[in-house]
């Protein structure tokens, strides 16, 4: 299907929707395959090019649609893992809910013992009779899972074999956080908040038609999240001088008594970076929509930590006398993450965790060293010893 | 907005030519040997840079040149950047090019350079000799500045006392012109703008030099570092390392961002003088930022002559003053987006 015939069904889809509750609008907008149009018919798609959901997105802007922040994990990481592994029931059953926000999605990958050695992961998945078929059980903890407080499904990565290297006794799996053995509990953040939690799993049920690929064959299936965690961010086209820059250059004109040259030219070369990221990003998804992305976008997360941590910090620094107030430390639970939401306290302390979620800055690093500009890789201690007997 | 930001198949073309008359004619030691000879800059190279039209490729073709575009000439200056190619690219067939076109003047085939210091950023017109001007020595047309009671003109001269100067940059020397007799190109606000498109467009082509830089000093440094082995492993395996090119390797993906978009809107006459302001001020430092590192993580051999690391050092820094200071551009942008101190 081309951009011309796209836009026709697109525009035939607005003009012949009477509904206006949002949820139903949604649905149907699924069902007609306008959801993301790359993926098969019958799953929200159309099996259109990728880049052709511009097209659909301008003729549909103005109608009912989801706040992407909220249900982020679930498009940008559980959708595309069950798209590429999960079974033809479980793409029926749960990309609909996914797309449309019914269902919130978390991701249960780090643990306290494992962040950015992901594939230390040590939750035990074992089957309840030991016999091929049956349901799963879960044991462990996971920790700094975002939006648990919400989720009702979360794609979790376990052990099923000990006694393998680490990155072979991996599988993966969908798990339904409603249950008996499922404990979420609220983890306090820098900025007072509770963005994240922990999550305790005992004896937590799996049916074993909810893995998604081989037994074993986990972290295969992880690095697909993983690609998709990173094109995610970077990922949409932002004005000039918007976000993090926007909020900074805003308090830089409402404050002409706070000017001094120093902070002046801090804030001439943030906006320049700023703007040197924003083409960037612009030149990435023209990259993709020419159907050739190049390895510039495992550099896009690096910049944008990088940046948004300098911006926060120096509107903190603007501010003076406001500088040392902060608007509510009062714990809650958001249901969505909005790093320019609240004040610039918030900002400054929130993006600290830019350079830590989905793949720290020193991870990206030596990802871009050895993948990108192929570098050796560091000396590999653990990569053949089994898991069990691995120092903890 | 939606400038092109990729290279087009035709520019990849034209990279993959121009790349292979520099493989054979500007190769590390080549460039070496000539900087310190009685010729600094390749007269050969330059021929034939102009016979396969790389030299006028975005000048009209009713002013005798190809009709393509500054996004073309752009490709152009990053592969002439990848080898600091000794040509009076920048100052003939970029600056001196510039002036002609906005005037609507046929641009004349001999080499040409606009007789201003190569530290300027925006238009001054004086009398008298002009210090540190690029590309001068090879020049047999000399654009002029001069300010006259009747205000400024530029002029046009075809011979000048040029004496040339122990320069910083061994690859674009520069040299103090005195230009005695010479003939009115333009007067008045035609003349003032002029040159300030001329300035405005070298610096904004300028970083797709230091682009090309950058990209030759981290790409150059990570394959010495893959085989340059100390306590028993490649150093390019230590992280500390590693981090290091990993954080050039992101400016560069920015840098080249930056531009491309100067490129297209030069070529496009969008939003020209904030996207040469973000690359001008972004681009110059991270091709320093990249040529240092270079020496550096070369250890010794990168601090001696016979190493081509110090060629880029030296183009690199030149070019961080060259068309105007990051900090001059930071401040031109400051006015541009109303944040001013
Ligand atoms: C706001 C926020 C939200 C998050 N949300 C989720 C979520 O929803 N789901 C989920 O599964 N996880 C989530 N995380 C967890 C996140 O992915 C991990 O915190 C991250 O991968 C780092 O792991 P760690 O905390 O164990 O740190 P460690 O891995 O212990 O790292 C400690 C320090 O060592 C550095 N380091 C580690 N290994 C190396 C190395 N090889 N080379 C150089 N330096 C190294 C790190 O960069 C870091 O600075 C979230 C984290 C944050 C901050």
């Amino acid at each position: 299907m081309d951009a011309d015939a796209l836009r026709a069904k697109a525009r035939e889809f607005v003009a012949n929707q009477p509904t206006t509750d949002r949820l139903e609008f949604l649905r149907a907008r699924f069902d007609a395959g306008l959801a993301w149009v790359h993926f098969p018919e019958g799953l929200g798609g159309l099996g259109a090019p990728r880049a052709l959901q511009s097209v659909v997105d301008t003729e549909l802007a103005g109608t009912p649609d989801n706040d992407p922040r909220r249900i982020g994990i679930g498009l940008g990481m559980a959708a595309p893992t069950i798209l590429r592994f999960g079974s033809d029931e479980v793409k029926k059953r749960f990309l609909r809910p996914l797309w449309t926000g019914e269902e919130i999605w978390c991701q249960l990958f780090s643990e306290p013992g494992a962040g950015s050695d992901l594939a230390a992961v040590g939750t035990r998945a074992r089957r309840e009779n030991g016999r091929d078929g049956d349901d799963w059980l879960l044991t462990g903890q996971k920790v700094w899972t975002s939006s648990a407080h919400t989720a009702r499904f979360a794609i979790l990565l376990a052990r099923t074999d000990p006694d393998l290297p680490k990155h072979q006794g991996l599988s993966y799996f969908i798990l339904d956080m409603d249950q008996p053995g499922v404990e979420v509990r609220p983890l306090r953040q820098i900025t007072g908040e509770a963005e994240f939690n922990e999550v305790f799993l005992t004896d937590a049920r799996i049916p074993d038609a909810h893995r998604l690929g081989a037994v074993g064959e986990g972290w295969k299936v992880a690095q697909t999240t993983l690609m998709n965690e990173r094109v995610a961010i970077g990922g949409n086209a932002a004005p000039r001088e918007s976000g993090m820059l926007g909020a900074v250059a805003k308090t830089w004109r409402e404050n002409p008594d706070r000017h001094t040259s120093a902070l002046h030219d801090r804030l001439l070369r943030h906006w320049v970076d700023a703007e040197a990221m924003r083409l960037a990003g612009q030149r990435l998804r023209q990259q993709l929509a020419a159907g050739a992305p190049g390895p510039e976008g495992s550099a896009m997360k690096l910049g944008f930590a990088k940046l948004s941590q300098a911006l926060s910090g120096l509107e903190v620094e603007l501010m003076a006398e406001d500088g040392l107030r902060y608007d509510d430390w009062t714990l809650r639970r958001p249901d969505l993450v909005d790093f320019t939401g609240r004040g610039p306290g918030y900002r400054y302390l929130r993006a600290k965790g830019n350079s830590i979620e989905g793949g720290t800055s020193e991870i990206l690093r030596n990802i871009i060293a050895e993948r990108v500009l192929g570098l050796p890789s560091e000396p590999r201690v653990d990569k053949d010893v089994a898991w069990k007997d691995l120092p903890k | 907005m939606s400038a092109t930001l990729i290279y087009s198949e035709v520019e990849e073309d034209l990279r993959a030519s121009v790349r292979d008359l520099l493989a054979d004619h500007a190769s590390p030691a080549a460039v070496l040997a000539r900087c310190e000879s009685d010729q600094p800059y390749d007269l050969e190279l330059w021929r034939l840079l102009g016979e396969m039209g790389a030299t006028t490729l975005h000048v009209p073709e009713e002013l005798g040149g190809q009709g393509a575009s500054m996004r073309e000439t752009a490709v152009v200056l990053e592969e002439l950047g990848r080898s600091v190619a000794p040509v009076p690219f920048l100052g003939s067939a970029v600056l001196a090019s510039a002036v002609f076109t906005v005037l609507g003047e046929p641009v004349p085939s001999e080499t040409a350079t606009l007789v201003v210091p190569f530290s300027s950023w925006q238009p001054v017109f004086s009398s008298g000799p002009v210090r540190s001007v690029a590309d001068a020595t090879v020049a047999s047309l000399f654009i002029v500045p001069v300010s006259t009671p009747d205000g400024p003109e530029l002029h046009l001269a075809s011979s000048a006392t040029v004496t040339p100067v122990t320069s910083l940059d061994l690859t674009r020397p520069v040299a103090d012109v005195t230009v005695s007799e010479s003939t009115v190109l333009a007067r008045g606000a035609d003349a003032s703008n002029a040159l300030r498109v001329a300035l405005l467009t070298g610096a904004g082509l300028l970083a797709s030099e230091q682009v090309g830089i950058a990209e030759r000093c981290l790409f150059d440094t990570v394959a010495y570092l893959r085989e340059r082995h100390q306590f028993g492993r490649a150093v390019g395996s230590f992280q500390a390392l590693k981090h290091r090119l990993a954080d050039l390797y992101q400016e560069l993906v920015t840098a080249r961002a930056a531009a491309r978009y100067a490129a297209d809107a030069l070529a496009t006459g969008e939003d020209v003088e904030i996207a040469v302001a973000v690359a001008a001020a972004h681009c110059s430092d991270v091709a320093v930022h990249a040529a240092e590192e270079a020496v550096q993580l070369h250890g010794g051999i990168g601090m001696t002559w016979e190493h081509p690391a110090h060629l880029f050092l030296k183009r690199a820094k030149a070019d961080q003053l060259a068309l105007g200071t990051p900090d001059r551009h930071r401040a031109a942008l400051a006015e541009l987006v109303d944040l001013r101190l």
